[in-house]
């Protein structure tokens, strides 16, 4: 019988999947008005990830926030070399709030990594996401993984503002071609949107659709994927309280052989095939 | 060295500590070592496949939650083909959560999983009883009566009761059970709660109303299961709130022969493991050789007996 590990507290797994760690923060900063970048040093063996997967956050309770459930955030990047795990997160609740206010030197408890990732097929060589907002931390692993892997990827990164245009940077040097639009400038409509992927269709230069998040994104991407035969791969997000697959309560529908199934975003999740996914 | 073993009837567990149902599956697997519990409880099903309910199905509270998952169920057949030969490469007692609508309903899915590899089964008492205008059977002794003696014919495995803190008669309910057969008492289940969100003045749960449970809970159950262990012969099952070894040893003061940990796993999924260790190390510490010196040592003998049998605030 495996034998627990007392002296740091908390377990390491029984079958090498998913490890309760306390981790300790490098930075938390401000990324620009609404974006933080939080840089943990973790220990290694929870530093085998997947683009896509996520960890569930004790986010720690303070004098101003006392959040209680763990708070699911997408892996940015993960680093063994330098035993980093990235998070990017916006402010929205006492939860991201309370995130806000770890400090250098805190120690912070992860459980990861979870659910199951993107996958890139071999036959995707060519490769079209689209994100939003904090969207791009979802995303920003696969984009490194699609360099690794050698694959042609296209980037299609949305925004309020050119000035909140997050990750531009990181996707070029992972060798994207980057291409942005924005509300303030009248370009990230979806019509717009829609025309620029259609375009690269057209020039033969997709093989696969991403993007997570948004619903009318999801709607979008089935639409232009079901009418050129594209195959793609959505994130959802569902509130979550296990993160394990434990508790049933993070469950969406799907559209399967002709019939509506519950699968859980933690566990069979959080990727999903793009035309199985239904709106919400 | 520090005994940890408890009976619960002719089931002796290893510890005192289990999960609460709903709370864990095979999913644990992947974070804990299984074999380290004193037993292991799945999460309620039914006969037939069922949904659950919409979402959102959970919402947190100051330093709790409240759910209101329901009984997604894939139905029994499911069940015994894929999920007790699971439990079966454990060498931990497997105790079957079990609900119907009715009392027939009840006993045929009582006897349907009274099959080897099954050690224990518990009756989540507080689903809805369609015959008794939808009150959960446990809040009422003549219907927990009524159904524990149904079951009681219907299977020859231990049988554990679990009950409901949505009730004004604990003690009666309690005593119900315990004539009607049943084996040991769970105590309890979540109480029924609400929240709504200020901004869109809207339920934050999709089906209005749900099951608090996690810290705030605590002491209520912990009340029932003392009113419990004061009146009846069987064991108790303390359960509600528990997150730390200190919880732990609170509920088997009060009568409790074991424990079950619910939500707490949700905040620290290797809080089960954790409480076993810490709880030996407790026991050595205050030197305490045998759960029996704690169990039920609470010092009330200046209370009046009438208090045992309160119910509401004074
Ligand atoms: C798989 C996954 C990956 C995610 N990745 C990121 C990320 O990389 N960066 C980022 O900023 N956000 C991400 N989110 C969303 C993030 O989890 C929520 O913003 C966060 O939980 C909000 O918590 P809060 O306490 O600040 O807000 P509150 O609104 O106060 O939260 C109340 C409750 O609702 C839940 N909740 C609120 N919004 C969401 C949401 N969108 N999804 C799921 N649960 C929610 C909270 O967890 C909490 O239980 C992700 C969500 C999921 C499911
Ligand atoms: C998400 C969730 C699902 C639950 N599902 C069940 C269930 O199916 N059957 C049952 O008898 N109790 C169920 N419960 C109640 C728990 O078993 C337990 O009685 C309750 O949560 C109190 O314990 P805790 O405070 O340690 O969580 C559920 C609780 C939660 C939080
Ligand atoms: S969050 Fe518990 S099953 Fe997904």
């Amino acid at each position: 019988m495996k034998q627990f590990d007392k002296s740091v507290g908390v377990s390491s797994s029984a079958n090498g999947e998913a490890f309760e760690v306390e981790t300790r923060v490098k930075s938390n900063d401000e990324v620009n008005g609404e974006y933080r970048l939080l840089i943990l040093d973790a220990p290694q063996k929870v530093l085998d990830c997947q683009p896509g997967q996520f960890f569930h956050l004790l986010c720690p309770v303070t004098s101003q926030n006392a959040p209680y459930l763990r708070r699911p955030m997408s892996i940015y990047g993960f680093y063994p070399e330098k035993s980093e795990l990235h998070f990017l997160y916006k402010v929205t609740g006492e939860g991201t709030r309370a995130l806000a206010e770890l400090l250098p030197g805190d120690t912070f408890n992860v459980l990861g990594p979870l659910g199951k990732g993107y996958s890139i097929r071999d036959d995707w060589q060519q490769l079209l996401l689209v994100a939003r907002g904090v969207g791009l931390a979802t995303l920003a692993p696969l984009a490194q993984e699609a360099q690794r892997r050698g694959r042609k990827l296209t980037a299609i990164c949305s925004a309020r503002s050119p000035e909140v245009l997050m990750s531009v940077e990181l996707f070029r040097e992972m060798g994207a071609e980057v291409i942005t639009v924005t509300d303030a400038e009248g370009s990230s409509g979806m019509e717009n949107i829609k025309a620029i992927i259609q375009d690269k269709i057209g020039a033969g230069e997709v093989d696969a659709l991403y993007t997570c998040g948004s619903n009318r994104m999801l709607t979008l991407l089935q639409e232009i994927g079901a009418e050129h035969g594209i195959p793609g791969e959505i994130a959802l997000e569902q509130q979550m309280a296990c993160g394990l697959g434990m508790c049933q309560c993070c469950v969406r529908s799907f559209r399967r052989n002709n019939q509506i199934v519950h699968e859980r975003v933690c566990r069979e999740g959080p990727v999903f095939d793009m035309q199985e996914a239904m709106g919400w | 060295m520090v005994d940890l073993t408890t009976k619960l009837g002719t089931i002796t567990l290893k510890n005192p500590i289990m999960p609460a149902s709903g709370t864990f599956s095979e999913d644990l697997a992947g974070v804990i070592d299984m074999n380290a519990l004193g037993a292991h409880v799945t999460k309620t099903i039914t006969y037939e496949k069922r949904g659950g309910n919409p979402t959102p199905r959970v919402c947190e509270v100051r330093g709790s939650m409240l759910n209101s998952i329901g009984i997604p169920s894939k139905g029994i057949n499911h069940f015994i083909q894929n999920v007790v030969p699971y439990y079966r490469d454990y060498d931990v007692p497997l105790v079957v959560s079990i609900s119907a609508h009715n009392a027939d309903d009840f006993a045929r899915i009582c006897e349907a999983i009274t099959v080897p590899g099954v050690d224990a089964i518990e009756i989540n008492i507080s689903c809805p009883n369609i015959e008794d205008n939808g009150k959960a059977f446990a809040m009422r002794p003549s219907s927990t009566q009524q159904v524990m003696t149904k079951l009681r014919g219907a299977s020859d495995l231990p049988l554990w009761a679990k009950l409901s803190p949505n009730t004004g008669e604990t003690v009666e309910v309690a005593l119900a059970a315990q004539e009607a057969g049943a084996d040991a008492l769970v105590v309890s289940n979540t109480l029924l709660s609400m929240a709504i969100d200020i901004q869109s003045r809207k339920p934050k749960l999709g089906n209005l109303m749900g099951g608090l449970s996690g810290p705030s809970l605590k002491p209520i159950s912990l009340r029932m299961a003392y009113q419990c262990a004061k009146v009846v012969d069987i064991p108790v099952i303390g359960c509600g709130g528990i997150s730390t070894v200190e919880d732990v040893v609170e509920y088997l003061i009060a009568g409790a022969s074991a424990v079950q940990v619910g939500t707490a796993t949700f905040i620290n999924p290797t809080a089960m493991p954790n409480i076993i260790s810490g709880l030996e190390a407790y026991m050595t510490k205050h030197g305490i050789a045998d759960l029996s010196e704690l169990i039920g040592s609470v010092r009330d003998d200046d209370a009046a007996d009438a208090v045992v049998f309160m119910e509401t605030a004074p």
